[in-house]
């Protein structure tokens, strides 16, 4: 028996990322809060190039939390078109990994000069085999009415299915017959996405050929797709789901940022000093701000955590992606595919601009599909969270005094920022502050020198 | 429909208009992010004043009418997205100047910031609307139409705005009930800023739609379902303003199928005067 249909974008992603801290001008990169701090989080990769107002040409690469047994394991993805077996790949989770990593919200450090010869904080900036021929139009009985499986093809460790139906009925029955445990309400979904013309992608894993290409785990699949409809469908998704899912959503275009149209797409937090200690756990930290910015939009916000040209990064939490990765993302517009670090292209239509968008999102909250748009935006926006270390050393001079003087106003700035985008309790983080070297009295200079230079001055 | 009473200056509903467009454009800058830009408002009024005065001197009008200009100007501001600052002033420009040369019998052929929008759009890589970030918040949905519906009241013939809104969402309705999809999707379509501005603000201009309380019935459904069926079947984002803009050459039309009066801002202050 198979798993319920585990929905629109589902796939296992749990390896561990380089965690190299790289140095950069904007800061020293510290830390990064990819989308493995999120239980039951997906995600999915979109490549997108507008060929015409409505003309997509479309790569979705599917990557979900699934830690199961394989067997178990299948997915139901509704397709606007015809799925030829060229249009269907498996992507290595790495390469998944990689972009989690590269556009991941980041901590980064500043440590303050000595303040009597800084004048001021300048430091302040902040394969599968060969298709087998479709089934000639497998006329099901009376009981899968409408249910045409279209074509069937072996892709790697997976068996794929392109599914037409003209009744949600028949489609529902092909399913549960052949081993899907359908989830409540499935039927409408369902329904409504077969008179919107949807095919259906279906995809289960096939033991045998997983056990000989030695995979311990199952990648995750790739549909490249030309189509008017730009979406990510997530309704079939919320059917089985236990509680609100996190999905984070990497969408490649050549032009600018990518928007969801009928959900708010809203920009994280970002820039703000933050207290040293959450150095010691910036997951935290990160997961805590998510919480507190999804309740406050009423979980109904699509969150903008990443907008970048894919070209550059500052500072970069993770080693540039190569144009090899970039393609097998789908990002096919680019110039070769070679395995060095993607610098660009010539021209605007090589370039590749990165939108990560992360949601947390229930049938109740995000009943429609997210609708995507490409923009011209090339502003570039990243979360980024800025710890600045106070000059340790002696300062006794008349600047020296100032400096240390203002610590504790900076300090109190700094727990209101924390509170502010986590909701945590704003005693509780002075009281950590202390206890990790920020505290809240002047530490200027003591002594008979600095007595006699300040009665001197 | 006109607001008969009070203070001389409230029975303009321009500068009802006015006083609403400018706290929209407040509310963004303070509180809900929608993505206008004072910047962006400040070239775009500039841009329009300046075509209204340019224009008005070429075609001889005695005074230049700013009020309409910065009402175009702020709509823009408010649906219009570029990633430059020039965008918003040819928006506003060609707004503007359409009013004084696309003109059919002496009367304005399409509303203006909807034409902006749509030129903008199709004809330059760097425009665009974003009709989600308004957000879905119930209470701003309702703030909006509590504000729209002032408008309303202040102003004639812009019955139309309740036309379009009651054809757009009986549409989205019907849509949905065909589809099996439950009654949130519907909601969550409607529960949009940007459609409760193009229908107070934009298809109801009283100086461009029809003249005749049925034609501006037949106009508004007309144009909701072409806007259906540019975002359903096209998946066309900027849908209304596409649709109000390709049909707003059948108002003409309209108008002399179903004759009725013309309109003007107030009584006429200055006879025979033209006026944009």
């Amino acid at each position: 028996m198979l798993t319920p249909v585990r929905g629109a974008v589902l796939l296992a992603a749990l390896i561990l990322l380089p965690s190299s801290a790289a140095q950069a001008f904007c800061g020293f990169y510290v830390a990064k809060a990819d989308a493995r701090l999120f239980n039951k989080a997906s995600k999915v990769v979109v490549a997108n190039e507008t060929k015409g107002i409505n003309d997509h040409e479309t790569a979705i690469t599917m990557a979900s939390d699934y830690e199961g047994d394989p067997k178990e394991f299948a997915i139901v993805v509704p397709v606007p078109t015809f799925i030829e077996r060229k249009q269907i790949g498996v992507v290595e989770i790495k390469t998944i990994d990689h972009l989690d990593a590269y556009t991941a919200p980041r901590l980064v450090e500043y440590h303050d000069g000595d303040p009597c010869y800084v004048p001021d904080d300048t430091m302040m900036r902040a394969t599968g085999s060969a298709p087998r021929p479709a089934p000639s139009a497998m006329h099901a009985p009376e009981r899968y009415r409408g249910v045409t499986v279209e074509a069937t093809y072996d892709v790697a460790e997976y068996d794929v299915s392109i599914l037409s139906a003209t009744e949600s009925d028949g489609l529902a029955n092909w399913l549960i017959d052949n081993g899907y445990r359908l989830p409540d309400g499935a039927d409408a979904v369902l329904g409504s996405y077969i008179k919107q013309n949807m095919r259906f992608f279906i995809a289960k894993v096939n033991l045998d050929r997983m056990q000989l290409l030695g995979r311990g785990f199952l990648r995750p699949l790739q549909v490249r797709y030309h189509s008017a409809k730009f979406m990510i469908p997530i309704r079939l998704g919320t059917l089985n789901a236990s509680g609100p899912q996190d999905l984070v959503a990497f969408l490649l275009s050549p032009r600018g940022r990518i928007e969801t149209t009928n959900y708010q797409t809203v920009a994280l937090p970002s820039g703000m000093d933050i207290p040293l200690y959450v150095k010691q756990d910036f997951g935290t930290f990160y997961k805590a701000m998510f919480d507190h910015a999804v309740a406050a939009t009423g979980m109904r916000a699509v969150f903008l955590e990443y907008g970048w040209d894919m070209a550059w990064c500052d500072p970069c939490a993770a080693d540039p992606l190569k144009n090899s990765e970039l393609v097998e993302l789908g990002a096919r517009w680019i110039d070769g595919d070679a395995p060095t670090p993607f610098r660009g292209g010539r021209g605007g239509y090589s370039s590749v601009y990165v939108t990560r968008l992360h949601l947390r999102y229930d049938a109740k909250h995000f009943p429609e599909d997210l609708m995507l748009q490409e923009t011209p935006n090339r502003d570039n926006f990243q979360g980024r969270y800025v710890l600045r270390h106070p000059w340790r050393g002696e300062a006794d001079c008349k600047a020296g005094d100032r400096y240390f003087d203002g610590l504790p106003d900076r300090y109190s700035r700094e727990a209101d920022t924390l509170a502010d985008l986590t909701g945590w309790d704003r005693a509780a983080i002075k009281t950590k502050m202390e206890e990790n070297g920020q505290p809240f009295s002047s530490q200027r200079a003591g002594g008979f020198g600095a007595f006699f230079r300040r009665g001197l001055e | 429909m006109a607001a008969a009473a009070g203070p001389a200056w409230i029975r303009d509903a321009r500068h009802v208009q006015l006083a609403i467009l400018a706290l929209l454009l407040a509310i963004n800058l303070i509180a809900v992010d929608f993505g206008a830009d004072l910047l962006a408002a400040a070239v775009a009024v500039a841009a329009a004043v300046a075509t209204q005065a340019g224009c008005s001197r070429l075609v001889g009008l005695p005074r230049v009418e700013w009020r309409s200009a910065v009402i175009a100007a702020l709509s823009l501001t408010l649906l219009l997205r570029g990633d430059a600052l020039w965008v918003h002033a040819v928006a506003a420009a060609v707004a503007i100047a359409a009013k004084f040369f696309v003109r059919v019998r002496g009367k304005h052929v399409f509303n203006p910031s909807a034409l902006g929008i749509a030129v903008l759009i199709f004809a330059t890589d760097h425009a665009w609307v974003s009709p989600g970030q308004w957000g879905t918040s119930a209470w701003f949905a309702v703030l909006l139409t509590l504000l729209a519906a002032w408008v309303l009241h202040a102003s004639r013939r812009t019955d139309i705005a309740l036309f379009y809104l009651c054809s757009h969402c009986g549409l989205l309705l019907v849509r949905a009930w065909w589809l099996g999809d439950p009654i949130a999707i519907p909601l969550n379509q409607v529960q949009s800023g940007s459609l409760l501005l193009f229908s107070f603000f934009m298809i109801s201009d009283p100086r461009t739609v029809p003249d005749a309380r049925p034609a501006r019935l037949l106009f508004a459904v007309v144009v909701a379902v072409t806007a259906h069926w540019l975002a359903f079947q096209w998946h066309f984002r900027p849908a209304l303003y596409a649709a109000l803009v390709a049909l707003s050459p059948l108002i003409p039309l309209l108008d002399r199928l179903f004759p009725a009066d013309r309109f003007e801002w107030q009584a006429p202050a200055t006879e025979g005067t033209p006026s944009c």
